[in-house]
């Protein structure tokens, strides 16, 4: 017999996007993000991603090597998390939060889960919840040398008047990542061309909270109010880069319109009837507490089963 | 409602034009033939000749056995060698007859009808029977079976499956480019079984010259017209096809009929029309042969029996060290360990790569990405279905339809995790459809030969 040749189950061909190329595609998506957070709060900013995201890459490191597993640092997820992790923290933040956030992050909400694939919430919110209430005060420290340190909801919530263009191009107090709506949108249109993410999440969280705060937000539907919103706290950066985490967002198509919706509704409640300004931290971590159920309540019909019936 | 495409699927690198320009080659075998007895779906045949017997092109040596089956013919003259088994391209050994090509092509006499009218339906599905017709896109059907449904008034479509949406495979391209007319003449044949039927010819949109060639060819047919669909993988499944042209879904229980379709390949038509006009058996099949291992990649008209081996050396031989050959395309063929194969009823094509991509590839865990959702055509969730498999969960596979599956192969090819996802479900719907048909004395209906 001759030299015998491979063999495989079909297909013999692959597409060239690993998970690698994802994660990496994320990271430059959030580039613009960082980058204009450099910016605007200065070299304070700077470190402290760098300290995040090299928290969060050693974590998952040191984790893989003392348990004898493979070492997954090179998918980027690691980097990911702490890139994100860092842009929902205040520059002000001292140094030793964006280690203790990463630990948290990687440590008890990725790797003792099971790592990449298996944590029920995403890591990066999990952890600015965890500092959130942990370190409140450094948490809500908003004031640097640019910026008195009220954030733009927080004046909204107190009635004051906010600068919609300065909220656009990010010129506000609040976390580094967070403020330049043009920034976070110009990652995300990337991300949305490369196929990365696409708009089902975020449309219907973004859409949804619109309708929320029309219907209860007692300004009714004032331009002016709904772009402040919109643009004002987390929301951009959450419902584009958060939100849409494919670990932690339902799988089917359905499920995740229902998903959305739910974040829009409960990110709405919280900044409205809430006593914080803010709430999409922790709107979304609620909701990955949801996606298993939504998974299994909107299971898709395969084609040709009318009714859905199963064939067996 | 004519949708002309379908939710999901995938756009790979095509690599057809390689081959699509070279005209078929007819080769004429020099070694042995080798006829495995099941190159179809259903019973084995049952050789009707022994050793040391002298047949000539064109006779038949085995005979269907039972209701879905098919009888094999001998496509060269010569002298029968042995009846034993021989390896076939999913490798399993599989009983064969053997045959030592006396190289002189002694021909029985073909018995052709006059005119197509003077066929009773009942002549014509037996004439088809009696060809050893089987679907030659690969499911290997008995087509006999397939052309008498049970209410035949029923069948308002006969859709000739001409989109070739694997990659790499020119073979029925070039039947719609070299021999249109014989593609027209056999469903004007299958048409004759069906009084309320109008025939379509469905072409990806990627062969403008072929779609454009048939739409000349049928312009004065008032029952036959041409489909342009949208080029996409898996457009040629059967249950995919059939929505894209008239807008009726069915699922993995059903069958074309239900949704009141005959759906057949090319070059099946082309085989029916050979069959009921001429008289002839099924003898012959275009393969390509390509890849980039391939010095001349091109397209053959294949005597089925013909050793792989032969094909490749019709073919220049290899340029290059082969890493993977694979029977069919790409995506849906099966990997070959050994060259010495004989070509069957259902090869497309023999593609030789010089690198094995997949090989090298290290599955990682899955990120829950919902690419293999996004581009499932069967509309289930590979990634679940994968892990119930990988768990052998069966209850928790059947309850969320894995048997809809139809192993495309999407999944897989779009996974970024690069999780063997169709392997995993082929594999549990293999022992379903096993368990299955222990219960029911062999009623499955879909299985690859």
């Amino acid at each position: 017999m001759s030299d015998l040749l491979k063999v495989s189950s079909n297909p013999h061909v692959r597409s060239k996007v690993t998970t690698s190329s994802i994660m990496l595609a994320v990271v430059i998506a959030l580039l613009p993000a960082a980058g204009f957070g450099i910016y605007n709060f200065g070299i304070d900013a700077l470190i402290l991603i760098a300290v995040t995201v090299g928290t969060t890459v050693i974590t998952e490191y040191t984790y893989e090597k003392l348990m004898k597993k493979a070492v997954t640092i090179g998918d980027y997820s690691a980097v990911v998390t702490g890139l994100l992790l860092a842009l929902n923290l205040p520059s002000s933040a001292p140094w030793w939060i964006g280690v203790l956030g990463g630990v948290f992050a990687i440590l008890v909400v990725k790797m003792l889960f099971g790592g990449l694939g298996q944590n029920f919430m995403n890591p990066a919110l999990a952890a600015r919840c965890f500092l959130l209430i942990s370190f409140t005060p450094i948490m809500n420290n908003f004031e640097v040398d640019a910026y008195s340190g009220a954030t733009p909801l927080a004046l909204i919530k107190g009635g004051e008047s906010v600068n919609i263009l300065d909220m656009v191009i990010g010129r506000t107090a609040g976390t580094i990542g967070e403020t330049s709506m043009i920034a976070i949108i110009a990652g995300a249109c990337f991300l949305i061309l490369l196929g990365v993410i696409d708009l089902r999440v975020p449309g219907s969280y973004i859409l949804s909270f619109i309708l929320f705060i029309c219907i209860f937000g007692s300004h009714g539907a004032d331009p002016v109010y709904i772009s402040a919103q919109l643009a004002g706290g987390g929301l951009m950066l959450g419902a584009f880069f958060m939100a849409t985490d494919y670990t932690t967002r339902p799988i089917t198509k359905k499920g995740q319109y229902i998903y959305g919706i739910f974040l829009g509704v409960l990110t709405g409640i919280f900044r409205l009837f809430g006593p914080a300004a803010e709430g999409v931290s922790y709107a979304i971590i609620i909701g990955n507490l949801l996606v298993p159920l939504i998974e299994k309540k909107t299971f898709p019909k395969a084609f040709g089963t009318k009714g859905g019936k199963a064939h067996e | 409602m004519a949708k002309l495409t379908f939710a999901g699927g995938i756009h790979p690198y095509d690599g057809k034009d390689m081959s699509k320009d070279k005209p078929i080659k007819t080769v004429f075998p020099k070694g042995d033939l080798v006829y495995p007895l099941s190159q179809h779906i259903g019973a084995p045949a049952v050789p009707i000749v022994k050793k040391g017997d002298r047949v000539l092109t064109g006779q038949k040596i085995a005979e269907a056995s039972g209701f879905v089956s098919a009888p094999v013919y001998a496509t060269v003259s010569g002298t029968v060698k042995a009846i034993e088994p021989r390896r076939v391209v999913n490798g399993d050994n599989v009983m064969s007859i053997v045959l030592e090509n006396d190289e002189k092509y002694e021909e029985v006499a073909y018995s052709a009808a006059n005119s197509l009218e003077e066929l009773s339906k009942e002549e014509i599905i037996e004439r088809v029977k009696q060809a050893g017709i089987v679907g030659m896109g690969g499911a290997g059907f008995p087509t006999y079976i397939k052309l008498s449904p049970k209410e035949p008034e029923k069948i308002d479509y006969v859709i000739a499956n001409c989109a070739e949406c694997e990659p790499y495979l020119t073979s029925d391209y070039r039947r719609m480019m070299e021999e249109p007319e014989k593609i027209v003449e056999g469903l004007k044949v299958i048409l004759s079984l069906f009084d309320n039927a109008r025939a379509i010819l469905a072409i990806e949109d990627n062969k403008p010259d072929c779609i454009e060639r048939l739409k000349k060819l049928t312009k004065n047919e008032k029952r036959i017209s041409v489909k342009a669909l949208k080029t996409k993988y898996p457009q040629g499944a059967e249950r995919q096809m059939i929505y894209a042209v008239t807008g009726r879904s069915i699922n993995s229980s059903m069958l074309p009929a239900d949704a009141g379709c005959i759906v057949d390949n090319v070059d099946t038509v082309v085989a029916v029309y050979h069959a009921v006009m001429l008289g002839m058996p099924l003898m012959h099949r275009i393969v390509t042969i390509t890849g980039d291992a391939i010095a001349d990649p091109r397209n053959f008209l294949v005597r089925i029996g013909t050793n792989y081996r032969e094909l490749v050396e019709e073919a220049g031989g290899f340029k290059k060290k082969p890493a993977k050959i694979i029977s069919g395309g790409p995506m849906m063929g099966f990997a070959l360990f050994d060259l010495d194969v004989p070509t069957t009823k259902t090869a497309s094509a023999l593609l030789c790569m010089s690198q094995d991509e997949v090989s090298q590839m290290e599955p990682s865990a899955c990120i829950n990405c919902g690419k293999c959702v996004e581009v499932c055509p069967g509309r289930i969730v590979p990634k679940m279905l994968s892990y119930y498999a990988e768990h052998y969960n069966e209850e928790a596979f059947l309850k969320h339809q894995g048997m809809e599956c139809c192993e495309c192969g999407c999944c897989s090819y779009v996974c970024p995790a690069r999780r063997p996802l169709t392997q995993t479900i082929k594999s549990m719907r293999k022992i379903q459809l096993a368990k299955r048909s222990g219960k029911t004395n062999g009623q499955k209906k879909k299985q690859e030969v």
